[in-house]
């Protein structure tokens, strides 16, 4: 058994270690060893083989898919440097974490933060155990940067709402089985208008429609809503409070999404990359001398990136509070992410380009379907544009232009 | 901006007052109009504060406070284009810590901790930095050869020369003259002829001396390139938000908003790139990356500051009255200073390999 957070002092951080490489052991299948999609729980149907099955219960039933999260509700109860401690060990058996997707970055932190005791109950534990996915019902046709122009309106039945209108870009929608959803309670405040309710996909009157993207993906949806009966219990905070709620929620979405780069961090370096297909000159130096010098501009501006995460957190933590670099991050991290995938095209040459079929590699067509689908980053979650309106409102002290 | 300990808090927060309230840009432009290269008072008052001995050992007379302290200080005199050798004083000491012999050690060390000599280095050869390559040559103790560009040659009385085949000490006197070339910024530079001028090697550094002290000036410069990057974003968005045109506060234009908040997050990946030169340099991790990593970060985004602070001032930040064109000047002397973007690109791309 793992003992409460906080509690166990540095120097048993080793017999920690221990626990979890017997755990591990005893229970990461070996044919999942680098099989893990950070993407598997909003882009794709469920569908496990016994082996993940096992995987998945094993790690949820111990609460360590969420393992800072508190042991009452499920989660693994483990202090910041045990997590990190099985990070590394998962890390070196190459086991990943079957536990993940929006409840667990977004929606679970916001409900423990928000949420009344009897909600925690209900929807913590099954986020924990992998059981439940939730998606986000915020965008709607007209409030996309404008996310507070929202339409969807709640009608208040007594002991039930009664919902109305249509959401947009619902990531993983025709998979999810609930939605976290910013309602209009109040037409008369724009702001103060707003409530933040929970609602079940299978409800009648939930219609979900799949979009076809340029990636020729359809992870997001179009979800429509027409006279859906939702039970008041299913609304977090008072009513009123889903904008206060829902920015809370995006600062988790911000951090995950600049945070996306740490997929890249195990990636090939594209210098390597860049060496095997392109190959190199006498000196040993990479044969496209142009090439050579944006790579090295893109690396130089990656680690400046990494360091600058590293940095934001060190503050936080100094001062007690977000550091104000911490707004950069999300910009900068996407731009970055999409010049990697630029870089990687260009290097490929037309077989950076493979839409499918034959003459491509497995991952060449990964790679152009990531270059495809990561224009969405610096769209989603407070476009580019967004975030450097809010850096100069209220970082810089720019009087608002509106 | 790094978590700093009391100790470095405290140095920041005296410097900065200093910089301010003694050295102000106005200072600045006094010490050019009297046809000075830095004010000698000032110079003392630093060596008085233990700045010129931030890096050197203790029992050599220094404080020993490591370089993100060095750092810091130097920040706050970019920001004010505060005119003193404290930077290339502060290398030609590093030299010497690094590969000085005991006696030399012992008998340089002392004099530029208090400050009482001035060192510099003298490495360069022809316009642009080309890296630990120089064609000067010693023979029987005696060194010959040009130094192209020398920054506080007339103040020096120290050269740490870069010769074919390693690192050397000249004095200024016999054998060494030099031939002033007066560069936009209007500071002291100098090209430093040596014939058969008396030489020491600094032997005990190893082969990869005169890199580890290019590494250090390119962190170095990148700190007080900070400091200038810093001075201009501040006082351009202070002028944004005191300029009325259109009967309208110009900092409330969305167009000029958005150039700002880019220029913020380059101006916090900068601050970013050399507080990590400057660990680097305290831990001994990975010195030439992060040194690459500081200098580049530092040339690209003083550039970019420098021509946006001069069009977001409009045409009062052409004029001589107003600050802004002295950073520019000085900017684009630092940023040919120990390696040019297009230098330490390729410099990361030799250290990965490609």
């Amino acid at each position: 058994m793992a003992t409460a957070a906080g509690t166990r002092p540095d120097d048993d951080l080793e017999t920690f270690r221990g626990e979890v490489k017997a755990f591990l052991k005893a229970n990461f299948p070996d044919e999942l060893k680098g099989k893990g999609n950070a993407l598997r729980s909003v882009d794709g149907p469920t569908e496990e083989n016994e082996a993940e099955k096992a995987w998945r219960v094993a790690m949820g039933s111990r609460g360590w898919g969420t393992p800072t999260w508190p042991k009452q509700y499920g989660g693994g109860g483990l202090s910041k440097k045990q997590a990190r401690v099985l990070e590394q060990e998962m890390a070196m058996a190459g086991a990943w974490n079957p536990i993940g997707g929006m409840g667990v970055m977004m929606f679970g932190p916001t409900l423990l933060e928000y949420g009344n005791e009897a909600q925690k109950q209900e929807h913590i534990p099954p986020i924990c155990r992998g059981e439940i996915r939730w998606c986000q019902g915020y965008s709607e046709p007209n409030a996309g940067s404008d996310l507070a122009n929202l339409q969807t309106f709640a009608e208040d039945r007594g002991d039930h709402y009664v919902v109305n209108g249509q959401k947009t870009w619902t990531s993983g929608g025709q998979w999810a089985d609930k939605c976290f959803c910013l309602v209009r309670t109040d037409r008369s405040d724009k702001h103060k208008g707003i409530s933040f309710l929970l609602i079940d996909m299978d409800a009648p009157g939930v219609e979900v429609r799949p979009i076809q993207m340029i990636s020729g993906m359809s992870p997001f949806c179009e979800t429509f809503f027409t006279d859906v009966q939702v039970p008041k219990e299913n609304l977090v905070g008072e009513e009123g409070q889903g904008w206060n709620i829902g920015k809370r929620l995006l600062q988790h979405e911000r951090t995950n999404i600049s945070g996306g780069g740490a997929a890249m961090l195990n990636a090939q370096p594209l210098s390597k990359i860049a060496k095997d297909y392109l190959g190199t000159d006498e000196n040993g130096q990479l044969a496209d001398a142009d090439l050579r010098g944006r790579i090295a501009d893109y690396e130089i501006a990656w680690n400046t990136f990494l360091l600058t995460a590293r940095r934001a957190i060190e503050e936080s933590k100094a001062q007690g509070g977000v550091s104000e670099i911490s707004s950069i991050l999300k910009n900068v991290g996407s731009k970055l992410g999409q010049q990697r995938a630029e870089l990687l095209i260009e290097i490929m040459g037309f077989r950076g380009l493979g839409w499918e079929g034959e003459g491509f590699t497995q991952k060449e067509l990964e790679h152009v379907r990531g270059w495809l689908f990561g224009k969405a980053t610096t769209i989603y979650g407070g476009s580019t544009e967004i975030q450097n309106n809010i850096i100069a409102k209220r970082i810089l002290g720019m009087l608002d232009h509106q | 901006m790094a978590v700093l300990n009391e100790e470095q808090s405290m140095l920041r927060d005296m410097a900065r007052e200093w910089a301010v309230n003694e050295s102000p840009v106005n200072a600045w432009r006094k010490v050019r109009d009297a046809g000075l290269d830095f004010d000698a008072s000032k110079w003392a008052e630093m060596g008085q504060m233990g700045w010129t001995g931030i890096i050197v050992p203790e029992e050599f007379g220094g404080t020993d406070f490591g370089w993100m302290s060095l750092g810091l200080v130097v920040e706050e005199l970019g920001k004010t284009l505060t005119a003193s050798p404290l930077v290339a004083s502060s290398l030609a000491a590093s030299a010497i810590a690094l590969g000085g012999s005991q006696a030399q050690k012992e008998k340089y060390l002392p004099q530029l901790a208090s400050g009482e000599l001035i060192g510099t280095l003298a490495f360069d050869e022809g316009p642009r930095h080309r890296g630990a390559v120089a064609e000067t040559s010693v023979s029987g103790g005696k060194l010959s050869g040009t130094k192209s560009f020398v920054h506080e040659a007339n103040g020096a009385g120290l050269f740490i020369v870069l010769a074919s085949d390693g690192v050397c000490l000249v004095e200024k006197g016999e054998g060494v003259s030099l031939s002033d070339r007066e560069l936009v910024d209007r500071r002291d530079h100098a090209e430093v002829t040596f014939a058969s001028a008396q030489a020491e090697k600094l032997a005990d550094g190893g082969d990869n001396l005169a890199e580890a002290i290019l590494d250090r000036a390119r962190i170095l410069t990148a700190a007080e390139m900070l400091g200038m990057a810093q001075s201009v974003f501040d006082t351009t968005l202070a002028y944004l938000k005191q300029r009325v045109q259109f009967n309208q506060v110009l900092s409330t234009f969305q167009a000029l908003q958005h150039r700002m908040a880019g220029l913020y997050t380059d101006l916090e990946l900068m601050r970013t790139a050399v507080e990590a030169g400057l660990t680097a340099l305290d831990t001994g991790f990975k010195v030439p990356e992060a040194a690459c990593l500081a200098k580049a970060r530092a040339n690209d985004v003083l550039h970019l500051m420098s021509r946006e602070g001069i069009q977001l001032h409009g045409g009062v930040g052409m004029t001589d009255e107003y600050d802004v064109g002295f950073y520019l000047k000085r900017a684009r002397v630092l940023e040919a200073s120990w390696g040019s973007s297009g230098f330490l690109k390729d410099r990361h791309a030799r250290l990965n390999g490609y």
